[in-house]
């Protein structure tokens, strides 16, 4: 018994360190913040504690429906964060390390590697008229056997 | 701890709910039979989970396919952003064989691109679950999950796949590709969301051929259904009994 009491007393003391030394790594945080350019808008979707921590938790989420249910909403889709999010010195969220997500991503130290394939920047055209992303050429037919080997 | 709040739903969940429809479905045109249930195959909400009551399905008349042209081609390549170029390790959606028949000396031209299988075997050699096909029939790559083994592309036999080998950018934000995964025709999926027809055929219809129709296979009322109602329609590589989406006909 005395030791169970112990124990929970080293738990109670473990805890209020915890608790007395988070407003202190906030404090050393708010130092030194990251400058980001917010782009377009008054508010984000949510907010910003929350989505300052749970952004890539809703990103993820919506991804999975979109890409395998083809639910399509806007109020969590990536398309929609760079729509608003794009810096209008440079158009992308992530060009500079002043752009939205380069921003904290840098600070944070934590890489990212959403725009390997994703658009940092938002539609140009109406959809089905981008722009020719890169050169595109007529393809010329594939006279070669191997393909004609697809039909049998 | 702090969990996000969000939407109660997952895969799962999806899956379990259109298991669900499905059977209830069913349950209806056994209570009732002689009366056929069709699903709707215009423009859903866009928070609406795709459903198996539509499946989407091409027919290619190779006769109305013309020598030469490759605009479904650049289509494809203009709305995806793929570079057009047709080397070893460019990414290829859709390609335009000629074929003939040594026989007989009937030759033709089509366009060859993922056939949309019911019986994917892209999906079935997967290791990771990263290929799969969408409920509503269209087969996908999903670049988060897709490790870039490319069993796929061995197992396919229209050799619709191809692989990403260098980084890409300026990609398109509706298409988003990249290195280290394997992509093919999604039959514009982004498009066919918001009620549109693929790149391909939209360029086939603009050029006056008329060669591609695209539509709901499960609705009798559109046009691909009536057509393969109508012709005798071949599966390229039947006998494999895929079920592909993709028919033509005149071969």
């Amino acid at each position: 018994m005395a030791r169970l009491s112990s124990w929970l007393r080293l738990a109670a003391l473990i805890g209020a360190a915890a608790v007395l030394a988070a407003p202190s790594f906030q404090a050393a945080a708010g130092a030194d913040k990251p400058k980001l350019e917010h782009g377009k808008g008054d508010k984000c979707v949510e907010d910003t504690d929350f989505m300052r921590r749970n952004h890539m938790e809703l990103l993820k989420h919506h991804r999975d429906e979109t890409v395998h249910q083809g639910i399509r909403t806007t109020k969590y889709s990536l398309k929609q964060c760079v729509a608003c999010h794009a810096s209008e010195k440079t158009g992308s969220v992530a060009a500079t390390k002043e752009d939205f997500c380069a921003a904290c991503h840098s600070y944070a130290g934590v890489k990212l590697d959403c725009w390997d394939c994703h658009a940092t920047k938002p539609m140009a055209k109406q959809p089905g008229q981008a722009d020719a992303q890169a050169e595109v050429k007529a393809s010329p037919l594939m006279p070669n056997p191997q393909n004609g080997g697809a039909k049998q | 701890m702090n969990e996000p709040k969000r939407p109660e739903s997952n895969l799962e969940n999806g899956e379990r709910r259109s298991f669900l429809v499905a059977s209830a479905a069913l349950a209806g045109s056994a209570v009732a039979p002689g009366v056929m249930l069709y699903g709707i195959a215009q423009a859903k909400p866009a928070e609406e989970a795709v459903t198996n009551k539509v499946r989407w399905g091409m027919l290619v008349d190779t006769n109305k396919c013309a020598t030469g042209c490759t605009d479904c081609v650049t289509a494809c390549n203009t709305e995806n952003g793929l570079s057009g170029k047709t080397g070893p390790q460019d990414s290829q959606w859709i390609r335009k064989v000629d074929i003939k028949n040594l026989q007989t000396g009937a030759q033709h031209t089509l366009p060859m691109m993922c056939q949309h299988c019911e019986h994917p075997p892209c999906v079935d050699v997967c290791p990771t679950g990263a290929s799969f096909k969408r409920a509503d029939g269209i087969v996908l790559v999903d670049r988060h999950i897709c490790i870039g083994c490319r069993y796929c592309m061995m197992a396919c036999p229209y050799k619709a796949r191809s692989f990403v080998h260098e980084p890409l950018t300026d990609q398109n934000p509706e298409v988003p590709r990249g290195k280290g995964c394997v992509e093919s025709c999604t039959f514009c999926v982004q498009r066919v969301d918001r009620d549109q027809s693929p790149a391909c055929v939209e360029a086939c219809d603009k050029a006056g051929h008329k060669a591609m129709v695209f539509g709901d296979l499960n609705n009798p009322e559109s046009d691909v259904a009536k057509a393969v109602k109508a012709y005798a329609t071949t599966e390229v590589r039947g006998d494999l009994r895929l079920n592909t989406g993709v028919r033509y006909q005149g071969i």
